[in-house]
């Protein structure tokens, strides 16, 4: 019938990002980065037993500006990813699965990760 | 693994652009995905000015009106043109929806981009092959199925409150707009069901006077079918008929869990 491959129609490429889609794919990169920063915190306590000068040396890391920045980035994806893991319990138990619904808590997530890594951040100055 | 970016063969390139003519004063731009089989260049985007002093207020029709007047080898499918068929589902602007209850208007005259459903082998222009998704809607048995004998002189009856369990599943017209908004069912439509047709498995599921429940539940039960649902909830985003799959497909999880605690 066709002499050449049919193509396949555009998705990423076309199709507009959404509250729904943007945290879906922010629950999976939170969780990934999770686990990439738990090998570093795996890495320290190992050293802490092995060679406390590379401890040492790895708490100065953390503390520089940009040790600081990453800190605080890896703890909200932590609050981002235990909010939003809490959202996706109550939907498995069918509550809150409308899109009014599912706006509203996608929000009251993003807040809720900003406002305890904010706090993290005051509690440990 | 999932691939992110289209093939080469895939790949949407410039097209051609078509003015109004020169008398028209209120104008919109509609870029639409062209491709045809009957040459072998990829898809592009052709451009057409439309005068909507002289065009319906829905999005189809000024498809037909181009087609009509500007270019009689743009192909889309339409029929009802009131959101009864599900025919002319495609995605404007970004999402899903139907162009013949989608109005012009509400993109306040900027540019409206139409794409094929998303993710899906083209036929045509924007017409997409729905082979692999009727399949999938017939292998969950959309049909009653029952053992017992009905009495000769009645229908099977319902109760109203058994037959509320339908609403919302119903009116489902199988446009396909869900099914092709679902990133799961872009990576994983070879062998997850989608929200289409896992709405409509919930349909019969939920129906009291079906009497195959067990099986149903049974023949779900697969890593894939169901559990490449990870409530992104796009497929309620944008259903034209405000219904939500993702809701029902909750409800089969939890069907499936129960039975299992039995």
């Amino acid at each position: 019938m066709n002499n050449t491959q049919r193509p396949l129609s555009p998705h990423l490429q076309v199709y507009k990002p959404q509250l729904t889609s943007m945290l879906s794919i922010l629950h999976r990169i939170t969780g990934l980065l999770l686990s990439l920063g738990m090998l570093v915190f795996i890495y320290w306590l190992f050293q802490l037993v092995n060679n406390p000068v590379q401890a040492d040396a790895i708490i100065g890391f953390f503390k520089s500006g940009f040790g600081q920045f990453l800190t605080f980035a890896w703890v909200f994806t932590f609050f981002y990813h235990l909010c939003n893991g809490i959202r996706h319990l109550f939907w498995d138990i069918g509550k809150g699965i409308s899109i009014p619904a599912v706006y509203r808590s996608g929000y009251l997530v993003l807040f809720m990760a900003v406002v305890l890594t904010a706090l993290i951040f005051l509690l440990a100055r | 693994m999932a691939e992110f970016r289209l093939p080469k063969n895939s790949k949407v390139q410039k097209g051609n652009h078509h003015k109004a003519n020169g008398s028209a004063s209120n104008t919109t731009t509609f870029k639409i995905y062209r491709w045809s089989p009957d040459d072998s260049e990829n898809p592009r985007t052709d451009t057409y000015e439309v005068d909507l002093d002289s065009c319906g207020p829905m999005v189809l029709d000024a498809l037909i009106k181009i087609k009509d007047e500007i270019d009689s080898t743009v192909t889309f499918r339409r029929s009802c043109r009131e959101g009864i068929c599900g025919s002319c589902a495609m995605n404007i602007n970004g999402t899903n929806t139907l162009a013949c209850t989608t109005s012009i208007k509400q993109f306040k005259g900027k540019d409206i981009a139409i794409y094929p459903l998303p993710h899906m082998e083209v036929i045509k222009d924007l017409v997409p092959d729905l082979t692999h998704f009727y399949a999938q809607y017939a292998s969950i048995k959309p049909w009653m199925q029952t053992d017992s004998v009905p009495l000769p002189d009645k229908e099977r009856l319902q109760s109203i409150e058994d037959r509320e369990k339908l609403d919302g599943l119903y009116e489902c017209i199988l446009c396909a707009c869900c099914q092709t908004s679902c990133p799961s069912y872009w990576w994983n439509g070879d062998r997850y069901l989608g929200p289409a047709v896992l709405l409509q498995s919930y349909r019969w599921l939920a129906d009291s006077r079906d009497e195959y429940t067990g099986e149903r539940l049974e023949d779900l039960e697969d890593p894939f079918k169901v559990y490449r649902c990870h409530t992104i909830m796009n497929c309620a985003n944008t259903c034209p008929k405000g219904l939500n799959p993702g809701k029902a497909i909750g409800e089969i999880k939890k069907m499936i869990a129960k039975r299992h605690a039995l």
